[in-house]
Parts: structure tokens; sequence; C-alpha cells
């Protein structure tokens, strides 16, 4: 009778190990891909940081007939264009994460999570498709009435500049922050959903509004979950490819103009990479770097802070 | 190879005598089978004529024997009877495409085993390809720079010239519908020097036509392309470095066009972005120009005759420029009363080398066909074939196609 109990041991530890291996695999598996990725495109960089030294992030021209690299333009565009998205998308992420879970009955709940997550699904180029046929166009006129009416009033009239044709920083980050509503909103959703109930009843039966329930017990307890939720968004937002190269207008220049055509490092890779020579390549792939390293601090610093919110969340229980 | 059915009489005959002209007609009436035992390609005149066994029976109406003197030799390379089941890969240029998937599908049309497969993806990455011998054969508009000869691992390539078209000059301004423009003010209107439409450099060339008083929009690519090389070469060639300097931003696939201009991806996104903007101007390819509606300018030549972008203009400018013995040339600014300024020449390459027997003599084929039937197919779809003369060394050329036993 004790070999079929022997067996079962011997079956449940193999289950054990071979699991063990299995997950530190896969885990291994992503730092070497991750640690393959930093040195190939390195390596490959090197010849352009190598030439252009660090002169690489504070160059504003690009020239690929006089070989003269800079990414400043491309860094500009990036950041101007992820952070009008964030201004965008934040409010609204925010606003729907805190109406399903405290406002909305439970019965239309997931209707409404199933449909703001439907959002994530659409592949950015009918994004930027949409945004080159449908939103550029329209968006023009606005900018055009924008740019006279802000005309002659210090500091706006240098943000609503003159626009043409609507292929701007501002279309993409409003592209860019349609993007990344249903990320930053589901994320935000999971972290209001974390806060003890016990408190937000205690709230309400203190004779709180519903809001301010919302602003003294929701907001306080998970705003570090928020801002990590929204750094995961602008790491999105600033790797957005195809959909920014159609509505960014690919002209890099560092302006004041929001409605001005920029570009943007992801974008001008993607535009630039098939004609390119071997020299404009490596400088092309020395843009990924920059790149990969401005994402990869935003996603540290994202998950970190996630990280410590649900254990302060988790102690608070 | 034993080819069945009406397109028979192409390489058959080409290989036999290069009668071009007949071959082409008799498609219409050669309606029995037509056996056709022939070496793929391979003509030259430089070599001595050494005829190996190659007999047309064809149904074809006579053949017309001024179409092709010069062919009299057909060399023994590819193998006798129907080309082997092959699949070609191949990448590159996407402004001759539509040519090449033409001539791919009439190809395979009566080369049944053989597939070809032509990606597209920009010239830049048909070299790429090609280099890691990823693919078979790429398709460029520019050649191999110096320093990247090395990287490519299948040894020495070769240039074959297939097909020329007019990049055009394209605009959208209101109640101009004939427009005259030197490469001075075309270069000034690129680097945004004139900015409106009336201004006196453009009136100067253009009496009678009452031009707007309205701002120009210059509309450029925003990916990497072989037409804005070409676009740029032809400036550089005309007024810039090589002319009188007015020219400033050099040549290259992306140059840095000055801010106050606007990009759009693509010929066919230059086109759209020119047919909705008053005022615009930009370089766009003449099939998508002609596609989208768009009116486009005559460019003054080197013998100062305005000349409006047709393909009997880009076949002429191809005529008149200067052809290096690799065949390599570059079409634009070209020498000839008739020549359009500004075209843009594309080539296959392929390595000179190849390491497959049946993908080899596939490869030889189809070039051949390209240069020869497939010139005559090129027009209906908006490209100019190659002139005579230049077309008959890319065929001699085949025959440098070393293919193992």
């Amino acid at each position: 009778m004790s070999s079929p109990s022997l067996d079962l041991r011997a079956s449940k530890s193999g289950g054990e190990t071979g699991f063990r291996g299995l997950a530190l695999a896969a885990g291994a598996f992503v730092l070497v891909i991750l640690g393959a990725i930093a040195i190939v495109t390195t390596s490959k960089a090197w010849p352009t940081f190598r030439l252009m030294g660090l002169d690489f992030f504070t160059t504003k021209r690009w020239s690929a007939t006089d070989r003269i690299y800079g990414a400043t333009a491309f860094i500009f565009g990036t950041i101007v264009s992820s952070l009008i998205a964030l201004i965008l998308a934040v409010p609204v992420s925010i606003g729907i994460a805190l109406f399903t879970t405290q406002i909305v009955p439970a019965k239309f709940r997931k209707p409404v999570i199933y449909a703001v997550d439907l959002l994530a699904v659409i592949p950015s180029v009918v994004f930027g498709l949409w945004g080159i046929n449908v939103l550029a166009p329209k968006m023009d006129g606005f900018y055009k009435l924008m740019n006279r009416t802000f005309h002659g009033i210090p500091v706006l009239n240098k943000l609503f500049g003159p626009s043409a044709g609507g292929k701007s920083f501002f279309t993409a980050g409003i592209i860019l922050a349609l993007m990344i509503t249903p990320i930053i909103s589901s994320l935000s959703r999971e972290i209001v959903d974390t806060c003890p109930p016990g408190e937000r009843e205690g709230a309400l039966a203190l004779g709180a509004t519903q809001w301010e329930m919302i602003r003294g017990v929701v907001i306080p307890h998970s705003k570090g979950g928020l801002v990590g939720a929204i750094m995961l968004g602008l790491g999105r937002a600033m790797g957005e490819t195809i959909a920014a190269t159609l509505v960014i207008g690919s002209s890099p220049q560092i302006t004041a103009n929001l409605f001005g055509a920029g570009n943007s490092m992801p974008a001008f890779i993607a535009s630039q990479w098939g004609e390119a020579d071997t020299s404009t390549k490596s400088a092309l792939i020395a843009l990924a770097v920059t790149l990969f390293l401005i994402t990869l601090v935003v996603n540290i610093v994202a998950t970190r802070t996630v990280a410590r919110s649900q254990l302060r969340s988790a102690g608070g229980r | 190879m034993i080819l069945t059915k009406r397109s028979v009489p192409v390489i058959g005959i080409v290989a036999l005598a290069l009668v071009a002209g007949a071959c082409s007609s008799s498609k219409k009436t050669t309606t029995a089978a037509t056996t056709a035992v022939t070496t793929a390609a391979g003509a030259t005149t430089a070599k001595p004529a050494v005829t190996t066994a190659a007999a047309a029976v064809t149904t074809a109406k006579p053949a017309d024997t001024t179409a092709a003197p010069t062919a009299t030799t057909a060399k023994a390379g590819a193998a006798m009877g129907p080309l082997k089941a092959a699949t070609l890969n191949a990448s590159g240029a996407t402004f001759p495409k539509a040519f090449y998937e033409a001539a791919i599908a009439d190809f395979t049309k009566v080369n049944k085993d053989v597939k070809i497969n032509y990606g597209g993806g920009g010239s830049g990455k048909g070299r790429t390809d090609l280099a890691d011998q990823i693919t078979d054969w790429a398709g460029s508009d520019g050649t191999v720079k110096d320093a990247d000869k090395a990287t490519f691992k299948g040894g020495e390539f070769l240039y074959f010239p297939t097909v020329v078209a007019p990049i055009t000059v394209s605009y959208n301004a209101e109640g101009v519908d004939k427009l005259n423009l030197t490469p001075t003010v075309i270069a000034k209107i690129f680097q945004a020097e004139i900015t409106k439409w009336n201004d006196p450099a453009i009136a100067a060339d253009n009496t009678g036509v009452k031009l707007p008083d309205a701002a120009i929009v210059v509309v450029h690519r925003s990916d990497g392309s072989g037409t804005t090389d070409n676009f740029t070469k032809f400036l550089d060639a005309s007024v810039g470095s090589k002319g009188d300097g007015t020219w400033k931003l050099k040549s290259g696939s992306t140059v840095e066009w000055p801010t106050a201009t606007t990009a759009a991806e693509g010929n066919g996104g230059v086109a759209k972005a020119i047919k909705d903007t008053k005022g615009a101007i930009g370089y766009v390819d003449l099939s998508d120009a002609k596609a989208t509606g768009l009116k486009f300018a005559s460019i003054q030549n080197q013998a100062k005759a305005f000349i409006a972008p047709t393909l009997e203009g880009a076949s002429a400018a191809a005529e008149g420029a200067e052809v290096k013995p690799d065949l390599t040339y570059f079409a634009g600014w070209a020498k000839g009363d008739k020549a359009y300024p500004i075209a843009a020449q594309t080539w296959i390459i392929v390595y000179k080398k190849q390491t497959d027997k049946a993908k080899g003599e596939a490869t030889k084929a189809f070039i051949n066909y390209v240069l020869t039937d497939g010139q005559k197919t090129a027009k209906d779809i908006d490209f100019a074939p190659l002139p005579k003369a230049l077309a008959d060394k890319a065929i001699a050329q085949l025959a440098m196609i070393e293919i193992p036993a």
C-alpha cells in the first residue's frame, strides 16, 4: 500500500520541479531576449555613437547626406506628442475607471468595460488611417480657428501657431490618446477596485456625497497605482509607430507650435529604414536605442510605483 | 525549354534570332501548340556567333527581320526543356513593382512551375536582403555604394536595367493648366525660396498663363525613397553641386527639406496631398500622378526645351544617358532634344555566381523575359521601355550569369 503513495509523491515532486524549470526558463528567456536586444542594437549603433559622441543627443540636425545625426528633434517630437496624449487621455481614462467602478449599476458594468477595452483591439494602422483621412483635415480648420483666435496673445500665439494640412504634434497626440485610453482606464479600474469597501462605506455613512467619497477615500488610496498606470500609458504612447508616422507630419523640427509638423523617434525609424544606407541605418538604430532607454526608464518607474502602491494598499488592510 | 500555348514564341524566337517584333504580334495569332527549343537568353555581338540548337516551330507570322539584327548568338547556358520547379523570392524598389508584378504574372503563366514573389519594401531593403542572401534577386532604383559592396555575401553581382519612368512635377494651382518650369525655378520652389505662384521667376517662362496670387505648398516624401533620390539627383546634376549651386540640399533618399514644407507617405500619399491642397506642388511618379488626375509641368531639359513627362521622353532620357560598363546609369538630366529631364531608372540585381541550378535558370529566363517581351507590356502600365541599345546590352550581359551544372 505504500507504493501508490510513493508514486504520488514522486509524480508530485516531478511536476513541481518541471513547473519550476519551465517558469525559470520562461523568466530567464525574457531576460535573455531583453539582453540580446540591448547588446545587438547597441553594438550596431556603436559607429554612430562613436561618430557623434554625446552630440547625438544634443544635435538638432539630421542629415543623411552630410553624415550628421542628431536625435534632439525626434526626442522632442516623441515627448511632446506623448505628453499631449497624456493630457487628453488621463482625465478621460480615470473618469472611465471611476465611472465603471463607483457609479455604473452592476449590471451595466460589464458592457461598458467591454466597450472601452474594445478600443485596445483596434490595430494602430486603423487609427493612423482614420487620423490622416478624417481627423487631420477636420482638425486643420479647428487649428486655423485657434490660430486666429489667439493671434497676438503672448505665449498662446506661439503654442497655437499656423497649421498646414492638419498633420501635427497635436493630431498625433489625439490619436495616441485614443490608443492609450483603454490601457490607462483598465489598469486604473483595477487599482480603484482595490479600495477597501469598508472605507468607502464608512465615508458614505459619515454623510459624504459620492464625489466627496471618491475624492477623500478612493483617489488618495489609489494615487500611486494611478501614476503607475499613467506611466505605462506613456510608455505605450512613446513607442507607437505607424499611427504616429501617418499623422505627425514628418518634419523634424523643434517648435512651440503644437499645430506644426514634427516627427517622433519610432515614426522616423519606420519611415527611413527601407532606403537607409549602412551608416544611416546605424544612426537609426542609435535612435532606437535611445527610445529603448527612455521607455525602459518610464516602465521601470511605472511598475515600481504600481508595486509600491499595491504593497501599501495590501498593508492597509 | 519546351513551352506550350500562346506566349511561347517569346523566348524561343528571341533566343533564335531576337526577332522581337514578330513575337508579340504572334501572341494573338498563335493558337496551335508551339514548341520552342531555346537557350534562355544571352545575345551578344561581341562574341563569335555560336548558334546552338535552337529551333522554333511557330505558326506566327513571318519574322520581322528588321527588328533585331544584332542578336545572332544564342549562348548555350540554360538547359533545354522547360524550367524546373523553382520559387524565386525578391524584394526591393516599389517604383517598378507594378511592372514586375505584371511581368511575373505573364512569365509564370507560361512557366507554370516557376513561382516568383516580389515583396517590394524599398530599394534599400532589396539591396540588404540580397546582400544577406535572403532573396534571389533585388529590385533597386539606386546602385550599391562602394562601402556596402563587401556586405554582399554572394560575391559579385550584376545590374540589369529594366524600365525607365518619368517623375512628374505635379501641381494644384487654380487656373493653371499648363506650366513650364526650369530646374532653377524648381530648386528655388523646393527650397522655399520662391513661395508665391505669381513669382516673377515662374512667370518668366509662362507668358500668357495667369498665375494665381497664392502661396506655394511644397509636398515631399516623408519616407526614404528612390523617387526622392532621383528627383534630388536631377536637381543636383542640373543646378546643384554639378551646376551653378542653386540647389543646396544635395541628393539622397531623404534630404533636409525646409520646415516650411509638408510631407506625405509614398507616391500615392504625395499625389493625394497635392490633389487635396490648393497651391500644392510635389514630385510624383507618372502613373500615380495620372491615376490621381493631377496636372504636371513641362520641364526644361539640357537642350533648353520644355518637355512634358511622357514615356517617350523617359526612353529618350535613357538613350541620352551615359551608361557605364556595368550597365549603371542615371537617366535624369540626360542629353537629347526630346529627353525628359527627371527620369528614374531601375535595375534588377542578381549574383553573378548562382548557387542553385533551377533557381539560376529561372532567374535568367525571367530577366530575359523582362528585357524582351516584358518591355512591350511596360507601356500599358505607364513604364517606359529601355532604349533598344541598352536592352541589348542587358540581354548580352545575361551570359555572364554563372549557373552550376
